[in-house]
């Protein structure tokens, strides 16, 4: 009997418990997800992952115009909290003289009143945005090195294609940290060295990452396809080159005057000047819904589709954010308007003609908009900009109405000719009436004729920072500039509303650059918080 | 399924082997009786069963019964819901007159525990059940509204007033910072607690018309044997099942009808009329209309609803005894927001044969619904009808839009105002969201008891839990919210039809052997169990198409067809209980699960727990006590896990690509862009140590019973999201086990018979539960300068969040501004105290102040019974939890009603007290908006009337009326303040319900 007990228990319990040992019952796969050796099973799969990194800059995310964001953190709205352009374009421009925003989303007004907090949503977007590029760029780089190329049997011209992809790659990389050098001073540093779960990056004082920006553009210059030879929406050596002459330009400021690099700024601009590009004749096809076509003013954009690429940032934000008022939105090519962001009189008054007849610059909607701005959240206070649009050169809307096709700029021809004629302002070494005659080619090109031309005697750096102004307004440098010119912070340059003030007022002089996320420094204890913060 | 099949086989083989060496019949005769009440009137459907037997009938109309008994029986046990059990020897017999005592709680009724069955008087850890007689009455929606306020430390907070609405079940307090959902198993099914597309909340799927009990396992000990799932309790609903006899029919109807209780409070036509007349300048005052439309009683309507249920139940004679239990049920039920309505057809059978006298035992299982729904957009429409100018008429007579009323803009192309609000009857009339969804729970167990060795008994369950929901969502040609939708060279677009559909397949197996025996050399008994479980769950989500209204495609698919994620666990499971001298009682249990959520190296974790407990009433110096009939004091400590809300992928690092309308141009062509998904391949089990001390008590021969215990829960490695290093990681904030955090809790119960006499019957039942929860760690390092995890997305601007996890404060804190006063009392606009008194009014200025979560939760019900009348009533009652005034910070403001895009708009009420001008973004955060939610909620009341017998004594009939959402007494100046997320907003309001039924058995 006892025997009988003991065998059925025993049969019983290795009818229970033999059949689950298998472990592997548990290592399940996703369905359409793909892992890092499927997807870069192909040159295909590395051409979707660069799509990617330079996507990134257009899109929040992998749903359009919503709904899978990149950057999505509790509390905040995708389309406004993590677009790049529009998290960079509130940081740069509605902090200035440019603009102000009639909108009262928590952390918004802080940028016009200069006065923005470590917690403030729109810069944890724009600063975890940006950051993410550089992860994913690390992580491509990770993924493209000659011995993944060689285990994956890519080999030939493909590999030697992918190689091409890295010095992009690394193009974005020195862009994305020109813009934390640029608006956050000293932010946490990784390359491809630095893994996902590893351990959290060092913080790099901002001078040392200028040396590390200006190394990794040089390092890829002359690896970069020849300008102009690339791709639409991609950079080529001309996309390095201008972006290391506005670094030179600002290299005393980010190296707090250790470094002067004026007579670079002026040498790699000039080279950008004379890689072939030309100003396009009508100022304003630059800002319309096929600027992706016949361009050949454009060094390197960010692209844009109604259809393809929607989103609630870029373009789209632009327009309809700064449509409001009496203004049809249809004579814009959208839908609607949000009514949100107009211009102060300090940016009017930079034109000694606002109307458009004479200087075919500025693109000012005046009707039923006073010029004067009593209360910020009056959209008719304050005129408007129409200086984007969602309408074709031929008169006809994008492809659609709801998003907007227009490509911004982040380089143009126009910008560089401003930084020769300013480095060489300030000294560096160049040609003073080669300075002159760039000047006055913008100013041919704004009037239509010579009649805006100055004289050698009126090209002051007071004058190129307000021709900066008429130029390139609302286009994403106003910040950088007036910080440049020691004007930002400063009492003795003030516009309406600057600080919180409606007569303007200065702030303290550590607004000059941005504090850094409070939630990034709660979990990298190698981050030190900016100074004054 | 393929996989686990051989395994089922080879279960099914052994015990078929067993079936084969059997079969002896044994001898039988008959008994017969009557059961009565202390009244002497019959009781109808009593059990009677023999002992250690499922030979067992049930007592008709006059309490009589007869019973066909083998030669070998020896005691009769004889039960009833609300009396004590009795048992008796037969000795020959074949007349039993019983007498049954009302009982508050039946201590020898046996309650399903996780795998298997225990007396209550046995219980080593935290198990409260409750029967069909203490249900929540007048509830046909969805089962888990017929606990509520009735067990100490589950709170249950519907998620609102829609059909079918869900509801937030938390027992003893939250233990995670992801989900703290218990498990939820009906009928021996683990259900996985994901919703589906279509469905207003899963568990209304199920009909709560056949639910025989709940039982909740609230502690370590009790819960612990589902290792993994266990730390926020599980929950058993078991389903009624037949007995022996002829066939008895049950038909119940109910008919209800619902309004709307409480409005939120918007300034009235005329109020606005002089607001805007005081404040406004010329061309606000002429934006007015001349209309007084109240946009609240446009939307909301008096809601219907209708609930039909069936069911026959009886057992078979004969060799094979078989109870059986077939139930049909129909209900409807209308929103109070008009169009909403959920319609649940359902129908289940339960099948519990035995053979073999009684050594192998069946209990299969099958319930299957369609639920179709329509639902209104609640929240748009919701917060539509607050904000809309209450001025303006809602229909103008023109064609467009439907013919409504809709703020205009000739300068768009749609012709309406960009960025404002529209006319909610046109949103809620112009949509038309439908959705089917089909739900089927089954499963079949087998239980085998060995006839060579009947103290050892193996059991084999296996069962499915699918589901498929599908459906559209319609916005007709003209509607505004979608007039328009496309506009660009390919044409124009109006109105949209978006299909969806989703399903999930869930299977599962588990084998159990179990062995019980008294060892009476010790006075002892030992009773063990030890199995294995396998958990499969698949989803599958499709990517549809969308169309515009006229049916021409609009977004077709790109990229996959469908998605099928998938996850499964493996647990090995025992459980030891010890019972010496009948006095002492020892638990131990165990279980080893292994997910597919967590890295190869992580996924296996080992939970134990044990519990002891001393029956003090058992001792000699407590035996013949005339007031103390139970004493039992317990403890408990044990580990449990969790791993709800993990991602089923998120240890992996896969890439994902971009949709069809999210894709990069590079030259001339447009990529789908390849993302490499966050991931955490560290990623691990949360766990929770929970200790437990309890007393039960039962008094005068059990007419007071109940328990008062005290818990400790503290939770380590805390899934949550939290913030990641920049740079480095893919997303800014990834699941991690970071943090501990706390709950604290006195939990005291008790259940009376206060009156019993022979024309009443009088009996309450409370119970009060005290939980404190407290952050303990957030970060790995200590570190005090951590502000913590802000969260509670709340609406008024873009973006912003209320609420925050902060070490030493509870979870989901408030996280504001400290509001500053004037003389008056009146808050002054936009000044806030400078807390840290840096001259400047920023995030260092916030402070943390109350949270979402009640102190003290209450339940109270009674039932008074008077000769063939009913009257019951359940109170509860919710201190300390506080709720942020989203409608008010929202909405009342002078920004608010002169919006700065040139439109005007309704408010809150709330401008005239605070007179906010809505300028700044820091009155958002004032703790001015946080405000004290305690509240005393009347939930039913009651009454029953019994006719006896009509038809010619042929069928026995009942009333009884309900009037559900009584009232509500609290400060908070809302519409309701019980508000589960703490964030009022948008908030579909409770009806108040008044339900009548009656109810057949024939």
């Amino acid at each position: 009997m006892k025997q009988n007990i003991f065998k059925t228990s025993f049969i019983a319990m290795v009818s229970l418990f033999t059949i689950s040992s298998c472990d592997s019952n548990l290592d399940l796969m996703p369905t359409n997800d793909l892992t890092p050796e499927v997807l870069y099973r192909t040159p295909a799969g590395y051409k979707q992952s660069l799509a990617k990194l330079y996507g990134t800059m257009a899109l929040t995310g992998n749903a359009g115009p919503a709904g899978s964001a990149d950057v999505f953190f509790p509390g905040s709205d995708e389309g406004q909290n993590s677009d790049f352009f529009r998290t960079y374009w509130n940081a740069q421009v509605l902090s200035t003289d440019e603009a102000v925003t009639a909108w009262g989303d928590p952390g918004l007004p802080d940028f016009h009143n200069i006065n923005t907090a470590p917690a403030n949503l729109f810069l944890h977007g724009l600063y975890y945005k940006t950051m993410y590029q550089v992860a994913i760029v690390n992580e491509f780089l990770r993924q493209s090195t000659d011995e993944k190329l060689a285990s994956r049997n890519i080999t030939g011209a493909d590999a030697d294609a992918i190689r091409g992809y890295r010095n992009e790659a690394r193009f974005l990389r020195a862009f994305d940290y020109w813009v934390m050098i640029d608006l956050f001073g000293n932010p946490p540093f990784a390359t491809e060295a630095d893994l996902v779960g590893g351990p959290s990056p060092r913080q790099i004082s901002r001078a040392e990452l200028f040396d590390y920006i200006e190394a990794e553009l040089l390092a890829i210059e002359t690896s970069l396809p020849a300008a102009r030879t690339n791709e639409y929406g991609r950079a080529d050596q001309a996309a390095a080159q201008a972006l290391l002459a506005r670094l030179y330009l600002n290299a005393s400021v980010y190296t707090a005057g250790a470094k002067v690099k004026n007579t670079e700024a002026a040498t790699y601009a000039k080279k950008v000047i004379d890689a072939g590009y030309t100003l396009m004749t009508n100022y304003s096809y630059l800002f319309m819904a096929d600027n992706d076509v016949a361009n050949t003013e454009s060094i390197f954009t960010i692209n844009y589709d109604g259809i393809k690429t929607q989103g609630f940032g870029g373009p789209t934000f632009l327009i309809k954010g700064g449509t409001g008022g009496n203004m049809v939105s249809a004579d814009y090519g959208m839908n609607e308007g949000w009514g949100g962001h107009r211009a102060t009189k300090a940016l009017v008054q930079k034109f000694d003609d606002p109307s458009g007849a004479t200087d075919k610059r500025p693109m000012f909607f005046t009707n039923g908009q006073s010029l004067e701005i009593a209360n910020i959240t009056q959209f008719k206070e304050g005129y408007a900009v129409t200086k984007y649009k969602n309408k074709r050169r031929n008169g006809t809307n994008g492809s659609s109405t709801t998003f907007a096709d227009t490509d911004i700029p982040l380089f143009r021809l126009a910008e560089m000719y401003l930084i020769y004629a300013e480095a060489v302002k300030r000294g560096g070494t160049g040609d003073a009436n080669l300075a002159l005659t760039y000047i006055n080619n913008l100013r041919q090109r704004a009037y239509g004729n010579t009649s805006g031309n100055i004289t050698a005697g009126d090209l002051t750096l007071d004058f190129i920072l307000d021709e900066r102004a008429r130029e390139l307004y609302w286009e994403g440098h106003r910040r950088t500039d007036l910080v440049r010119y020691g004007k930002f912070t400063d009492g003795s340059y003030v516009w309406p509303w600057k600080g919180g003030v409606a007569s303007g007022t200065g702030v303290q002089d550590y607004k000059n650059i941005y504090p850094i996320p409070a939630s990034d420094l709660n979990v990298n204890r190698n981050l030190q918080q900016n100074t004054g913060y | 399924m393929r996989k686990i099949t051989p395994r089922i086989f080879k279960n099914f083989c052994v015990c078929l082997v067993f079936i084969l060496s059997s079969g002896l019949a044994y001898a039988q005769n008959t008994v017969s009786g009557r059961v009565t009440d202390a009244r002497g009137t019959g009781i109808e459907g009593a059990t009677v069963s023999v002992k250690g037997s499922n030979v067992a009938t049930a007592t008709i109309a006059d309490g009589s019964f007869s019973l066909s008994i083998p030669s070998n029986a020896r005691t009769l046990v004889i039960s009833g819901v609300g009396y004590t059990t009795q048992e008796l020897a037969i000795n020959g017999r074949t007349s039993f007159n019983v007498t049954m005592q009302t009982a508050a709680t039946d201590l020898n009724e046996v309650v399903v525990v996780g795998y298997g069955t225990a007396r209550k008087k046995d219980l080593t850890g935290a198990v409260a059940t409750v029967g069909a007689k203490d249900f929540q009455k007048g509830v046909t929606g969805t089962p888990e509204q017929l606990l509520v306020g009735k067990v100490a430390g589950v709170s249950i907070v519907s998620n609102g007033g829609s059909p079918g609405a869900g509801s937030t079940i938390r027992i003893r307090g939250n233990a995670s910072m992801l989900s703290n959902d218990p498990l939820i198993i009906i009928d021996g099914v683990q259900t996985s607690g994901g919703g589906i597309a279509g469905s207003p909340n899963i568990l209304s799927t199920i009909n709560p018309n056949d639910i025989e009990s709940f039982t909740i396992l609230k502690d370590a000990s009790a819960a612990g044997i589902y290792g993994s799932r266990a730390t926020s309790g599980v929950i058993i609903i078991t389903t009624k099942k037949g007995k022996s006899g002829k066939p008895k029919f049950n038909f119940t109807t109910q008919y209800s009808v619902g309004k709307v209780s409480k409005k939120m409070d918007v300034l009235s036509a005329n109020q606005f009329r002089d607001f805007v007349n005081t404040h406004g300048n010329s061309s606000q005052i002429a934006q007015m209309g001349v209309a007084s439309t109240d946009w609240q009683d446009e939307i909301y309507q008096r809601a219907q609803g209708v609930d039909n249920n069936l069911s026959i139940s009886g057992g078979t004679k004969g060799k094979l005894k078989m109870p059986y239990r077939v139930s049909v049920g129909y209900n409807l039920q209308e929103g109070i927001l008009k169009t909403g309505k959920m319609e649940r057809f359902s129908g289940g059978v339960n099948l519990n044969p035995s053979l073999l006298n009684n050594h192998l035992k069946f209990d299969i299982s099958v319930k299957g619904t369609k639920t179709q729904s329509r639902f209104a957009d609640e929240g748009g429409v919701i917060g539509g009808a607050v904000r809309f100018n209450p001025t303006v008429p809602v229909f103008t007579g023109a064609g467009m839009y439907n013919g409504y009323y809709e703020l205009l803009d000739p300068n768009t192309t749609t012709g309406l105002k960009g960025l404002a609000p529209r006319n909610p009857m046109g949103m809620l009339m112009g949509r038309d969201n439908q959705s089917d969804v089909y739900r089927s729970i089954g499963n079949a167990q087998v239980d085998y008891k060995f006839h060579f060795l009947p103290e050892l008994r193996a059991n084999v369950n296996v069962g499915y839990d699918i589901a498929e929901g599908k459906g559209e969502a319609r916005v007709n040609e003209q509607a505004a919210v979608d007039y328009m939708r496309q506009s660009n060279n390919a044409g124009v677009g109006n109105g949209r039809i978006a299909p969806y559909k989703q399903k999930f397949n869930n299977t599962f197996l588990e084998s159990y052997l179990n062995y019980a025996t008294d060892i009476n050399a010790i006075d002892s008994r030992i009773d063990l169990t030890a199995g294995y479980g396998w958990y499969d769950n698949i989803y599958k989500n499709y990517a549809l198409p969308t169309y515009f209204a006229n049916g021409v495609l609009s977004d077709s698919i790109t990229g996959f067809p469908y998605d099928e994620p998938r996850h499964r666990l493996i647990s090995y499971y025992g459980r030891a209980n010890f019972t010496i001298m009948n006095k002492y009682l020892l638990t131990g249990t165990f279980r080893r699960d292994g997910s597919s959520k967590l890295n190869p190296d992580g996924r296996w974790l080992n939970y134990f727990s044990g519990a002891a407990a001393w029956k003090i009433s058992e001792e000699n110096f407590l035996k013949n006590s005339k007031v103390i009939s139970d004493l039992k004091l317990r403890g408990s400590y044990g580990i449990t896990g969790q791993q709800e809300g993990i991602g089923i992928y998120s240890y992996l690092n896969v890439y994902n690509l971009s949709t069809a309308t999210a894709m990069y141009q590079l030259g001339n062509d447009f990529y789908n862009m390849a993302r490499p998904a966050s991931y955490n391949p560290r990623l691990a089990w949360q766990e929770t140590y929970t200790s437990s001390v309890a007393l039960d008590y039962g008094l005068f021969n059990n007419r007071i019973t109940g328990t008062i215990e005290a818990y400790l829960k503290e939770s380590e490695g805390l899934l949550n999201s939290v913030s990641q290093p920049a740079g480095i990681s893919f997303a800014p904030v990834e699941f991690m086990n970071i943090g501990t955090m706390e709950n604290k809790g006195i939990e005291f119960t008790i259940n009376a018979v206060a009156v019993k006499s022979k024309n009443w019957n009088v009996d309450f039942g409370y119970n009060v539960t005290y939980n404190k929860n407290k952050i303990t760690k957030l970060t790995q390092f200590d570190d005090p300068s951590y502000e913590g995890i802000r969260w509670g997305g709340r609406s008024g601007g873009t973006g912003g969040s209320i609420l925050i996890n902060s070490v030493g404060h509870p979870f989901g804190s408030f996280y504001v501004f400290k509001q500053v006063y004037g003389a008056d009392g009146k808050p002054i606009d936009n000044l806030f105290e400078d807390l840290n008194r840096d001259g400047v009014i920023n995030d260092k200025d916030l402070y943390r102040y109350k949270s979402i979560n009640p102190d003290v939760l209450m339940g109270f019900s009674a039932n008074i019974g008077y000769k063939k009348w009913n009257l019951g009533f359940v109170a509860r009652a919710s201190i300390g939890n506080y709720i942020y005034n989203n409608v008010a910070s929202a909405t009342g403001t002078y920004r608010n009603l002169f919006d700065p895009l040139g439109y005007l708009a309704n408010v809150s009420t709330e401008i005239l007290k605070s007179g906010f001008s809505g300028t700044g973004d820091k009155y958002f955060n004032s703790d001015y908006y946080i405000q004290n939610a305690s509240f005393v909620r009347l939930d039913n009341i009651n009454v029953g009337y019994n006719f006896g017998k009509v038809l010619d004594n042929k069928a026995n009939l009942r009333f009884v009326g309900t009037l559900q959402n009584v009232f509500v007494i609290s400060k908070y100046k809302g519409a309701d303040p019980e508000i589960g997320s703490g964030i009022d907003n948008s908030f579909y309001p409770r009806p108040r319900t008044l339900t009548l039924g009656l109810n057949f058995d024939f």
